[in-house]
């Protein structure tokens, strides 16, 4: 065990935790990670690499970890590439490693490694080239099974997530000092706060690194005044396990909040925050470098910061002797943290020539060697961990240099400086700018994100913006407060509150440590641990001409995925710029993208699962619909009656049956989904008149006139029947899934072509519930209604209405037929129409009242040759190509569509057009979308629009578009019925039944 | 995601609410003009990066349909005006001018 | 139409609302809707729909409440006028004779949608994990309507009181079943625990 015997500022010693990583029990205790509980365990290989499976262990103590990816849960609950150092422990938790096999520590995989010469950057570019078919059949297929992180769950996710909408003045991520402070300013300058923290507590590295006196308090006492006074202030909301993991455009802000993983507390596992900020203050502090030496991959060599973390944060030492290697003072801190807990520190390494100051005298003082001018050469130990380490001189400025001693260690804790987290700033556009000084890319205020107003609407505080010490972060947290709340127009309080803190000397960066004989090709060199990216890849990506840190990244991987720059990029640029012979920002830095850290695909989705995955609308008839064995079909949203099945009967079966039903007796439709909208003014009939082909403008009050309407394309887009009511009104009816989109295509033209006409429009679809009864006896069972409407065909013939009441239920019926019987389409109210239908049902069943499904509907329609748009037209269709003419007005001097009907491909010959076809077999029904073949059988003339097996005529039809259809009446064309059978069917009038119309118009 | 000001009734509302409705002041030619008239009506539009006049409607909210100036690359929106206003208002005008002469 | 039987109209139904709910959630029984589309600056229109309605003309995105009635501002043109179901063809007609030759549409769509009410002090939280709007107390309150969506829903939001808080949701009837299961979920107390 490698837990302190005290110490330990989350946890609590007092409840142990149990818990299974790869199937053996384990104990932590409460406030561990996973990551701290088994390092407290002394397990330090947790997982295999991405590309050569090399044994690795924790690096780091937060977000920013590259290595302990592990599977967590199982079943359902399985979920992949979880950061171990994210995991907050708890009873039960499972989880086990992923990409190793057959066990973590037998990783046949590692094969790779050895042959690692043979896998440089772009490998697979070059090698898996030729043949191409091997590709597909061989290549992919192997190297998806070596390759990739953990396996996507293959069971529904039993847990809840959801979205929640916010807004303020000014969010402030990172609960850190520079945090705490810019949200103390914002709130009591008045603005509303959110600040949001990343993990599940406030004071980010002062809780570790407290050796400042901030305002003359300790930090840590500091730390617990600020919240103290922000949980007081009622216009500033914490919000902790949450991180802001995206800024987008105009200060939209996305936060992803783990609200249960702890498995504490009920409700959604995790909530994704869609906030609308006016300001953002990215107080994301910073991520340590790790440094590229030979062998730095592993299990045991971890971010210096990240040590001391375990050590004062969760009573862990990762390393019972551990060797620091730094370029500043900060590692030092490393080493102190280490012997104040009573563990030994080998060595501290430092790359400067002379260090010196209090951080660097106090481990002097300790006893604990200070080695200048000295690298790690080389690690030495196997898949359980470091075992020692060879020190090089890093005096002679050569990649290949003699190594040194030899000190035996079991943990390296590299201190390589620091990196500003830009991630919010570059998300939105913000540039970033190479300080060389503090050898960072810190944001550049000269070129902010901007809103819509063109302000910048982020500033970076702290460490973020690139301050290193306590007193220039505050003094950075305070400006950027200052900055953001002027920018909205308020003002902060610009007093910075008083520092002591520990005087540093300068770092000095070092992007390679050398080493002896071949390693120091880098070969060895890890700059991306999750991607394994060496030194020697980006080297070979330069010598191969890939410029552009952008290609660089593409070619090698750099930085990808879920790492998105935060451990590998600097290193990894200083490299290239070397290997180009360029300076660092000559170079360039790649893009950072949201999110920061990966989200669950759950928190994407939110409660928009299951029942709420997609909005479907039905009509107030829908539970009837159902109690009568209703399938539904899918007619834009709307879920429509397909057939009603009875008793055991097949689906063709319920067809025919209802088909039947209406030519011979009476069928009812729930037809409430078609569009209604209501249209008025005095130039109502003038607009109408633009907006159909045909004349509208002349329609009777009581009359019905059917319509067609076009794009200015000139291609057919909706249809539907029109009534007028009165002089200024009028009612037109849109397809079932059109009568948004119509309504709103009436809308645009009016608001913003014709504002000068005074109409006015309504969609009233959903006021009314609307069945057509259709059949023989369609009149007989209206008749037998206690009703106010004369339904003779004298008082009220085909296409026209009337409103009435019929047995208490007030009702406008319309003599329209789409199945050419003889038919009524009566509304009424919405709220009554179960009432109707209910009443249409006991008042006729001896005249063999039932209801028919859409699926019949179509047989009937097509069987009088009537068009569906959206069956016979795919926006390439005019009205004269289906036959329609008639129904385009000559006399018009405008309308929609008009001019574009005039257009010469428009009005040539050879234009597809509707037809009718009957197959030479009539049992033979075509498939849809078939195609017509020419004479020659060489090219495709036609397409079939509509087919089914009438049972009225006992036999197939269909309709199709063909080029020229209209001239080839009684000629015979081949259709493809698949890849080996044709069909022969002989083209013929669109019109099967009842040509004259008899049957309607009774 | 854009945060559009609606002139018609007034709010900040997210994008989302919103449907984009292409380039703004495209003049119909009447039923006599060239098919090289009608086709530069139906499909010539402009692609700048850089200011755009365009038209929007507020499909969640108020319904109507508007007027915006807006930078493609930027964002940056210089102003919103209504639907029957032919040409952007001087002051967006003006304010294009003042964002872009940098 | 004296004739119709009023008794037959049926309201939506709805599933019983889950008890661990931390907003009281209800479907609202029917009531007339008559959509008024005209000239608001109109002094013709403005004194019509004031008699018929007794409420005033609402300010932009404002309601305005007398007895039952209340009268919406839906967009620059448009107002919705609510009352008692059983009155909304008389108030219809009487909006058109005091109209008199106005240009102007009322029309009656009591039937055409679902109306649903929250109410409790977790109610603006449940309403805001869908509707992208800023329902936080001093920026929307009693007397505020927004037309915007909830999840992909179109929908109507009306404050009609504070403390408690009480909303008044409304969207097109085929939706309705959609929109009260997604309530249902978002008023789920767990998922309002910690907000507020």
């Amino acid at each position: 065990m490698t837990r302190l015997a005290e110490g330990g500022s989350l946890i609590d010693r007092t409840k142990s935790v149990s818990f299974k990583f790869d199937g053996k029990t384990y104990q932590g205790f409460a406030g561990d990670t996973l990551a701290s509980a088994m390092l407290a365990n002394g397990v330090k290989l947790v997982n295999r690499s991405y590309k050569y499976h090399r044994p690795r262990g924790v690096v780091t103590s937060g977000p920013e970890e590259p290595n302990a990816l592990v599977n967590l849960g199982s079943g359902p609950t399985h979920e992949p590439n979880v950061r171990m150092t994210q995991v907050p422990l708890f009873e039960g938790l499972e989880a086990t490693s992923q990409n190793r096999f057959p066990s973590l520590s037998t990783d046949v995989g590692v094969l790779n490694a050895l042959a690692s010469k043979l896998y440089p950057a772009g490998f697979y570019y070059k090698t898996f080239i030729h043949p191409r078919v091997a590709w597909k059949h061989l290549f992919e297929p192997v190297i998806r099974n070596i390759a990739g992180l953990g396996r996507a769950p293959t069971e529904a996710d039993p847990d809840t997530y959801e979205h929640q909408y916010a807004f303020c003045d000014v969010l402030v991520a990172g609960g850190g000092i520079a945090g705490l402070l810019a949200a103390r300013k914002a709130g009591e300058a008045g603005a509303r706060v959110m600040l949001v923290e990343q993990t599940e507590r406030l004071g980010g590295r002062m809780l570790v690194d407290d050796d400042a006196e901030i305002d003359g308090k300790s930090a840590v006492a500091w730390v617990a005044e600020q919240i103290i006074a922000l949980e007081a202030m009622e216009n500033v909301t914490i919000r902790l396990n949450t991180c802001a993991s995206a800024a987008y455009d105009h200060g939209y802000t996305m936060l992803y909040e783990r609200r249960t993983d702890d498995r504490k507390g009920a409700g959604p596992r995790h909530r994704l925050w869609r906030v609308r900020t006016k300001q953002i203050i990215a107080a994301t502090g910073m991520i340590e470098r790790p440094i590229a030496f030979y062998g730095n991959d592993m299990p045991g060599v971890m971010l210096a910061s990240a040590v001391r973390d375990y050590v004062k944060l969760w009573g862990v030492s990762p390393g019972k002797n551990t060797v620091v290697y730094t370029v500043g003072d900060d590692g030092y801190r490393t080493a102190l943290a280490l012997n104040a807990a009573g563990y030994k520190v080998a060595a501290v390494l430092d790359v400067r020539e002379d260090p010196i100051g209090l951080l660097v005298e106090q481990v002097r003082a300790a006893g604990i060697k200070v080695m200048p001018a000295t690298g790690v050469g080389k690690v030495v130990g196997s898949k359980s961990g470091v075992s020692s380490i060879k020190t090089v001189s890093l005096m002679s400025g050569q990649d290949d240099t003699p190594l040194g001693d030899t000190i035996e260690c079991d943990c390296v804790a590299m201190a390589g400086g620091w990196s500003p987290v830009v991630h919010l700033y570059s998300h939105s556009g913000g540039k970033v700018i190479w300080d060389a000084k503090l050898a960072m890319y810190r944001p550049d205020a000269q070129f902010r994100p901007t809103d819509g107003s063109g302000e910048g609407f982020v500033y970076a505080a702290g460490g973020a913006n690139g301050a290193l010490q306590t007193e220039a972060v505050l003094k950075s947290s305070s400006e950027a407060a200052c900055g953001a709340l002027s920018t909205i127009g308020m003002k902060a309080d610009a007093t910075v509150p008083g520092v002591i803190a520990v005087a540093e000397q300068p770092m000095q960066p070092i992007w390679f440590t050398p080493t002896e004989g071949k390693a120091a090709y880098g070969g060895k060199h890890f700059l991306d641990y999750q991607n394994d990216v060496t030194v020697a890849d980006i080297r070979l990506a330069a010598r191969e001409g890939y410029e552009s840190v952008e290609h660089a990244k593409r070619y090698t991987t750099l930085g990808m995925a879920t790492d998105q720059g935060k451990l590998s990029n600097i290193n990894g640029h200083a490299i290239l710029a070397d290997a180009l012979g360029k300076a660092m920002p000559d170079v360039g830095t790649t893009t950072f993208r949201p999110p920061y850290t990966p989200i669950s695909m759950g928190s994407i989705a939110g409660r928009e699962k299951g029942i709420l995955f997609k909005p479907v609308r039905e009509t107030v008839m829908h539970d009837w619909h159902a109690s009568q064995n209703a399938e539904f079909e899918p007619v834009g949203d709307w879920r429509r009656p397909y057939r009603y099945q009875q008793g055991n009967e097949g689906r063709e079966a319920s067809i025919h049956r209802e088909i039947a039903r209406v030519r011979e007796a009476v069928g009812l439709l729930d037809a409430s989904t078609l569009g209604k909208i209501i249209v008025k003014g005095p130039d109502a009939g003038k607009f109408l008149d633009m907006m159909y082909t045909n004349m509208m403008s002349g329609l009777k009050i009581g009359k019905c006139r059917y319509g067609l309407m076009c794009n200015d394309n000139g291609f057919l887009m909706d249809d539907g029947v029109v009534a007028r009511l009165d002089d200024e009104t009028f009612l037109c009816h849109t397809t079932s899934g059109g009568s948004d989109r119509v309504h709103a295509w009436m809308e645009e033209w009016l608001q913003t072509e014709w504002f000068d006409l005074k109409v006015y429009t309504a969609n009233v679809t959903e006021q009314w519930a609307q069945f057509a009864v259709a059949g023989p006896n369609a009149r007989k069972l209206l008749e037998r209604f206690d009703g106010d409407i004369d339904l003779s065909g004298d008082a009220l013939p085909f296409m026209s209405f009337a409103d009435g009441v019929l047995d208490g239920l007030p009702v406008r019926i319309f003599r329209i037929s789409f199945s050419g019987e003889l038919s009524f389409e009566v509304a009424t109210p919405a709220s009554y129409g179960l009432a109707l239908l209910e009443m249409l049902i006991s008042k006729g069943g001896d005249l063999g009242v039932g209801p028919y499904g859409t699926e019949a509907l179509h047989v009937l329609r097509a069987e009088k040759g009537f068009i569906v748009v959206g069956d016979e037209t795919d926006g390439t269709v005019t009205p004269h190509d289906v036959g329609m003419s008639w129904a385009v007005s000559k006399k018009k001097e405008d309308f929609i569509g008009k001019r574009a009907m005039m257009r010469s491909d428009l009005t040539r010959e050879g234009r597809k057009q509707l037809v009718g076809l009957l197959t030479t077999d009539p049992k033979t029904v075509l498939p849809d979308g078939a195609h017509a073949m020419s004479a020659d059988g060489k090219r495709a003339i036609g397409h079939v629009t509509s087919t089914y097996y009438s049972p009225t005529l006992k036999r197939s039809i269909a309709m199709a578009l063909i080029e020229g259809g209209q001239s080839m009446m009684g000629q015979t064309v081949t259709i493809g019925i698949d890849a080996k059978t044709d069909a022969q069917a002989v083209i013929a009038s669109p019109v099967f039944y009842d040509e004259e119309g008899a049957r309607q118009n009774v | 995601m854009l945060l559009i000001h609606c002139p018609c009734c007034g709010v900040e509302a997210e994008e989302t609410e919103f449907a984009a409705g292409g380039e703004a002041h495209i003049t119909r030619p009447g039923p006599d003009c060239s098919d090289a008239e009608w086709s530069t009506y139906l499909f010539d539009r402009k692609n700048p990066r850089g200011v755009h006049l365009e038209r929007w409607r507020h499909a969640f909210g108020c319904g109507k349909w508007f007027h915006m100036a807006r930078h493609t690359y930027t964002l940056e929106i210089y102003g919103v005006y209504k639907a029957d206003e032919l040409t952007p208002p001087q002051a967006i005008l003006d304010r294009i001018a003042e964002r872009t002469s940098a | 139409m004296s004739n119709v039987n009023k008794a037959l109209a049926r309201a939506p139904g709805y599933s019983t609302a889950a008890d661990a709910l931390g907003v009281q959630l209800e479907a609202m029984p029917l009531r007339a809707m008559i959509t008024i589309r005209g000239d608001l600056a109109d002094a013709t229109l403005v004194n019509a729909v004031e008699a018929v309605s007794g409420c005033t003309i609402p300010a932009v995105r404002k309601a305005t409440f007398a007895g039952e009635n209340s009268l919406l501002w839906m967009s620059p043109d448009e107002l919705m006028l609510f009352g008692s179901y059983t009155e909304a063809d008389d108030l219809v007609t009487s909006l058109n004779d005091k109209a008199g030759g106005a240009h102007m549409l009322a029309v009656n769509v009591s039937d055409a949608r679902a109306v649903f009410r929250l109410s409790g002090e977790k109610a603006r939280y449940a309403l805001g994990k869908g509707a992208p709007i800023d329902l936080a107390r001093g920026h929307f309150g009693a007397g505020d309507i927004r037309r915007t969506r909830i999840a992909t829903v179109a929908t109507g939001i009306v404050m009609t009181a504070e403390m408690p808080d009480t909303f008044e949701v409304f969207c097109f009837r085929s939706y309705g079943t959609y929109l009260w299961n997604w309530l249902i979920s978002a008023c789920d107390k767990d998922a309002l625990s910690d907000l507020g």
